[in-house]
């Protein structure tokens, strides 16, 4: 099976059916639960302290529900309009908006005290029309400059993605060093293939808190 | 749904568009009020990343004229409580917002504004 990413735009590809096969899958909830719960570790909010945080193609508010849990305030966006319907069906308590990150965020500076991303990043690598601005590196840098504005400083972003080379991984720690972040790559479970996960940890300032 | 604690936070983004892009009026709009728990930690570390002008404004216009004009000194209970309604229970679900500058019109439907933009727009 090809990768999604490689299959069409997010907005295309998770439709009504994909949305909510993803949704329903227990195995992708799993996996989703985990990572998220992992990306929450990395971000190393105080213990018991209640967080403004933006939720990075927050999809059908799978990552939402726990931040629900744990008692954060968040915003999520999300470029697949069926995605977004099933988060307002599960009633998450994020609020919701329909965006492409690849267009750049409008947040005012300092608006967030962390970001989450599971499972979302390697879309930004495949463009999607020839127009200059759908260039992945156009792309990024629009993602990354925005983000870290809107982040508070210091503050940390933990993305999850899946990237299918070093090369891809290169790319996208430049153009996030270029806007500004701190921070690096932290690989868990580097020695699986099927359990390897690559969660790009970005700190503005310090990042907060003692290091990763 | 929109709550004002974030429609605080958003500026236009449309290319080009870096002035007098805050804050984007909300035009047409259905309400909907939601409890929401009160954590007036969260609150008393959340004021200083509040526009209090554009806030007080904004509440004004959906009718809420609980919140005094200056920004006070002491956060009381009493304040930390009628913050809370407006930031955190107020939402809006249909309508749209509308830059101040440029113009662009981010609609407002079933509780979600539509970020996107025209190719054209992109920065
Ligand atoms: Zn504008």
């Amino acid at each position: 099976m090809s990768r999604p990413e490689l299959v069409a735009p997010p907005e295309i590809y998770y439709g009504d059916t994909e949305a909510s096969k993803y949704t329903q899958n227990t195995r992708i909830q799993q996996i989703q639960a985990e990572m998220t719960y992992r990306a929450m570790e990395l971000l190393n909010i105080p213990e018991g302290e209640t967080a403004f945080l933006l939720d990075i193609g927050c999809g059908s508010g799978l990552s939402g529900e726990i931040l629900d849990e744990e008692g954060h305030i968040w915003a999520g966006v999300d470029v697949s309009p069926s995605m977004l319907e099933i988060a307002l069906e599960r009633e998450v308590e994020g609020d919701l908006f329909l965006q492409d990150i690849g267009q750049g965020f409008g947040f005012r500076p300092g608006s967030f005290d962390g970001a989450i991303s599971i499972s979302v990043l390697q879309w930004l690598l495949n463009a999607e029309t020839s127009h200059p601005t759908s260039s992945p590196p156009h792309r990024l840098t629009r993602f990354f400059t925005t983000l870290h504005s809107a982040l508070k400083n210091p503050s940390r972003a933990i993305l999850q993605f899946y990237p299918t080379s070093d090369d891809q991984i290169q790319l996208i720690t430049s153009i996030a060093q270029k806007a500004g972040f701190g921070g690096g790559i932290v690989v868990d479970y580097p020695n699986s293939k099927k359990a390897r996960k690559v969660f790009l940890c970005l700190f503005v300032g310090g990042g907060g808190g003692q290091q990763v | 749904m929109v709550r004002l604690i974030t429609h605080n936070l958003l500026a236009c983004h449309a290319k080009g568009c870096t002035s007098n892009n805050f804050p984007l009026q909300l035009k047409d709009v259905q309400l909907e009020q939601r409890e929401a728990e009160f954590n007036p930690d969260f609150l008393r570390r959340f004021m200083p990343k509040l526009d209090w002008g554009a806030l007080v404004d904004t509440a004004r216009q959906l009718g809420d004229d609980s919140l005094p004009l200056e920004q006070p000194e002491m956060f009381d209970d009493d304040f930390l409580r009628k913050l809370h309604h407006v930031l955190l229970e107020v939402s809006v679900e249909e309508g749209a917002m509308v830059c101040p500058n440029c113009s662009h019109i981010y609609p407002i439907s079933n509780g979600i504004p539509n970020m996107l933009l025209a190719e054209n727009e992109i920065g």
